[in-house]
């Protein structure tokens, strides 16, 4: 149980959160055919732009209502529909992904209403779905504006059909900001092996290798198809991957009545154990050899390693869902969870097997960080781990000095694998150090 | 809503009045002082800008009065690079949430730059505002002074919410904040006839040090950077210079415009990129500093420099002459890439004009040459079709062409790399060429041409049964 505190500054110095544009706009990134668009000043897209260029690497179509002082003044309405009807003619957008920002919020622009308006006004746009989601910088965060744009998509686009008949081998997977494209690409296949059909919400698998022609006209060639979004409905179960994704699996239940179950994290032995057993569950089919090989090798390298891992302390600065599943890993291979940061209140904290956690910012971090063999924070944190002399492991986002980011892999048996030996290899490296 | 301050609207006006003949030309320019349409810009805003402007002052903290958001997603973003203390690299806060937009932000931010100036004892204190915090009308201009009473530490608010415009104007802005607050605050302990100010040049991966070291070979005194690298107490002195030297950008000008007005200090453009650039520059602010003795040891120099440079690079002009290049950047580093093309003996055959003025366009053309082409949309397409055509053996452009250059399978140098390494002085060319050969004669190019030895044997089965039918 862990006792939550929140630091009393009147100043926060290194911030930990980002907006929660950047996790909206990244959900959306995983649906085929979107573009994205911020109701805001231009800057509010460039800066959200930027985190994710610099931590993909490759081009993240965005675009920006540009608010100016004279339409923050007399409202944003008409910048709204003028946008919409600019997109729709030089990027012929499958879906718009609207996302209101700090500016208009405060401002009180009122965007459900703006956008029945422009539908009432705009016939012709009756074929596009518009999925709204309301992320203000100056409350939550990244994880919360993914969440939240999930749960758009989901309340906006799938079909009540009653004719729909429940397909047999389709689930959706709902995954939170915590997992990679690599974890993604990783879920997917092992979900297949099972025979099932999984529908992936969003589905960022596609953004590694999403092939976009030109900024400034371009939409994601890859990720979740409407059509897929469209048939959720006949789907027999959710698997909600990350405990922000509860809320989004609820949404289903009410709407379709499918049932879910919430996995806060896929990485470690007993974590995926339960993740393959459910899987058997619902397909009937059992857990395919190759993995039943891949959990014996973990099994294997998880007892030949494990010394290089007991009573270490680390230390965490990471969003809930991704705090949630490293602190899990790391305390089964025995490690000590020295001090964790984390960037806003959420009900899973309090259930976190450790002492205490702080929400604050990155120097908070660095006090209470002192005196760990490892820390585990984005690469705002090499600073940190400079002036502390402690190594640095990077997650979360963003991370911009280092290549293999969308890639990288930490879910099922062989990303727990992978997550064991890059971890362990620092502290390896440290012990050599020592000695010679 | 805090009203934008009144100057940056004269500062327009002093931009065309000033220069009644030049009006003509600035009227084409005038794309930065357009306002920004829904769903096509692509630019960032003014407090972005005004942060870049202002952060590489290092010992100075610099706060933003918002959401913290909006510090998170600037942070790490640029490279520039200090000599001496790391506080700019520290990003605060005020971190106005839900409860502070009802209630305004200004007591949080006072009690946030008294905590922050006890525990990190800053030279100055900058103070950003946002949109969030001017919407609200929070009276950072109040703050500041009871905080700099408080506190004896000068603190400066500027006034940056990102819907007043683009980029241009944060810089503005900026430049507006360190006239009234910063510049002439201070005395330099001794003068020389020879101080300048260079404005413009944020230090990004180190640039400005590729340039020191040439100024001090000739005596010239840098008092002030404005700024990249710089310590706050240079830019409060900066008034005592006798030349001001922007460099690379016109982002500042108007700052220089108004040092001349205010001080006498007279200023000329000029850019570090590019031997013949450099050159000029340094033969430039000789003459202008009206030294005889001067101007003979600068054209000493330029003779030495050149000749050590001449010397390095004859190794990569063997190996790069006769490569033919596709160039789509519209910045200044054009300029740089054509003058180390020329001098490495590539050839350059097709250049995008965007963003560039009439009469750059005009000299980029007389550069090309009869041959040369004109990209006319800078699109992928267009690139993509030039390279097929004209057997083009490189693409410099930014990161969002290189999916046309990996289509095309040939070399690409992502321009914005400088951020990474510093292409100016010297030196820079030197850098240059290291890249563009590292980027031509890499392996991997011949190794993602080839095909898989299973789809040779399909294709060619493919063919010959294409040839039988």
């Amino acid at each position: 149980m862990a006792i939550i505190s929140v630091t009393s500054t009147s100043v926060a110095v290194n911030p930990l959160k980002q907006s929660q544009t950047v996790g909206a706009v990244l959900a959306f990134m995983g649906l085929k055919g979107i573009m994205p668009l911020l109701h805001g000043s231009q800057g509010c897209t460039a800066l959200t732009k930027k985190v994710l260029v610099q931590h993909f690497r490759q081009t993240i179509p965005l675009s920006s209502t540009a608010m100016t002082e004279v339409a923050t003044i007399l409202g944003g309405e008409e910048r709204v529909e003028q946008a919409i009807l600019t997109l729709v003619q030089r990027s012929k957008p499958e879906i718009i992904g609207l996302c209101s920002t700090g500016l208009v919020e405060t401002r009180g622009d009122d965007m459900g209403r703006f956008v029945k308006e422009i539908r009432h006004r705009r016939p012709e746009l009756d074929y596009l779905p518009i999925v709204l989601v309301s992320t203000p910088d100056f409350k939550g965060t990244l994880q919360d504006g993914f969440a939240g744009a999930v749960e758009s998509i989901i309340r906006e686009i799938p079909q009540k059909g009653s004719k729909q008949d429940p397909c047999p081998t389709q689930i959706t997977i709902l995954a939170s900001s915590a997992f990679t494209p690599g974890d993604v690409q990783e879920i997917k296949e092992i979900v297949t092996s099972f025979g099932l059909v999984p529908i992936v919400v969003p589905d960022l698998s596609g953004v590694l290798d999403g092939y976009i022609e030109d900024s400034s006209s371009a939409i994601t060639a890859n990720g979740t198809t409407l059509a897929q979004l469209r048939s959720i409905g006949s789907s027999v179960f959710t698997l909600a991957l990350g405990d922000s994704m509860r809320g989004g699996a609820q949404i289903l239940e009410q709407r379709f009545n499918i049932p879910y179950e919430v996995f806060g994290e896929l990485t470690g032995l007993t974590a995926v154990d339960k993740f393959l057993q459910a899987l058997a569950d619902i397909s009937g089919v059992s857990v395919p050899d190759k993995y039943r090989r891949q959990r014996r090798q973990l099994q294997h390298v998880m007892l030949e390693n494990h010394f290089y891992f007991g009573c270490k302390r680390v230390s965490l600065a990471l969003e809930p869902d991704l705090l949630w599943s490293t602190v899990s890993f790391l305390r089964s291979l025995g490690v000590e969870i020295h001090s964790a940061v984390t960037t806003t209140r959420f009900p899973l904290l309090e259930k976190l097997p450790i002492k205490s956690v702080t929400i604050g910012d990155l120097e908070d971090f660095e006090q209470l960080a002192v005196g760990s063999d490892l820390l585990i924070t984005n690469s705002h944190g090499v600073a940190i781990a400079q002036r502390l002399k402690i190594p640095l492991y990077r997650q979360g986002i963003p991370i911009f000095d280092q290549l293999d980011h969308g890639q990288f892999t930490k879910v099922g048996y062989r990303g727990t694998m992978q997550l064991l030996f890059d971890i362990g290899n620092l502290f390896l490296e440290q012990e050599t150090k020592v000695k010679h | 809503m805090n009203p934008t301050p009144g100057k940056i609207n004269d500062s327009f006006s002093d931009f065309n009045s000033e220069d009644a003949p030049q009006q003509q030309k600035q009227k084409k320019k005038k794309s930065s002082t357009q306002l920004p349409q829904p769903g096509t810009t692509q630019g960032s805003c003014a407090f972005d800008s005004a942060m870049i402007t202002l952060v590489p002052i290092t010992d100075a903290a610099h706060v933003v009065h918002g959401p913290s958001g909006c510090a998170a997603s600037i942070w790490g973003s640029y490279s520039s690079l200090s000599s001496g203390s790391m506080l700019y690299k520290i990003r605060f806060s005020s971190d106005i949430d839900e409860n502070d937009i009802i209630f305004g932000g200004a007591k949080k931010l006072y009690k946030g730059i008294l905590e922050l100036a006890r525990r990190y004892k800053p030279a100055a204190v900058f103070v950003y505002s946002t949109c969030i915090t001017a919407l609200i009308g929070d009276d950072i201009e109040g703050v500041c002074k009871n905080a700099t009473e408080k506190t004896g530490i000068p603190t400066i608010p500027v006034h940056c919410p990102g819907f007043i415009g683009n980029q241009n104007l944060g810089n503005r802005v900026a430049g507006e904040a360190m006239l009234e607050h910063v510049i002439g605050t201070a005395e330099p302990n001794t003068s020389t006839p020879d101080d300048i100010n260079l404005i413009g040049e944020h230090n990004i991966a180190g640039a400005i040090w590729n340039v020191l070291p040439l100024l001090e070979k000739l005596g010239i005194r840098v008092l002030a950077k404005i700024t990249g690298d710089a310590i706050y107490k240079e830019v409060c002195y900066a008034h005592r210079a006798k030349l001001n030297v922007l460099l690379s950008s016109k982002a500042l000008i108007n700052m220089a415009k108004s040092m001349e007005k205010k001080y006498g200090i007279p200023y000329i453009e000029e850019s570090i990129y590019g031997i013949e650039s450099i050159n000029q520059c340094l033969r430039n602010i000789a003459a202008k500093l009206d030294n005889p003795d001067l101007q003979e040891r600068t054209e000493k120099l330029i003779v030495e420099e050149t000749a050590a440079i001449d010397e390095k690079l004859s190794l990569y002009i063997t190996r790069l002459q006769g490569k033919r290049m596709i160039l789509s950047i519209g910045s200044f580093k054009s300029w740089l890439i054509i003058f180390a093309a020329k001098k490495l003996g590539i050839e350059v055959i097709a250049i995008s004009t965007k963003n560039n003025t009439e009469e750059d366009k005009i000299r980029l053309k007389s550069l090309l040459g009869q041959d040369g082409i004109i990209l006319e949309q800078n699109s992928s397409e267009e690139i993509l079709q030039i390279i097929n055509e004209n057997q083009a053996d490189m693409l410099i452009a930014d990161k969002r062409h290189q999916d046309a250059s990996l289509t095309a399978r040939i070399a690409f140098l992502d321009i914005n790399q400088e951020r990474n390494h510093p292409y100016a002085g010297y030196i820079g060319i030197l850098e240059v060429a290291r890249e563009l050969y590292a980027a031509f004669y890499n392996p991997v190019w011949e190794q993602v041409c080839q095909l898989a030895p299973w789809e040779v044997g399909v294709e060619e089965a493919g063919n010959s049964q294409q040839e039988e039918i």
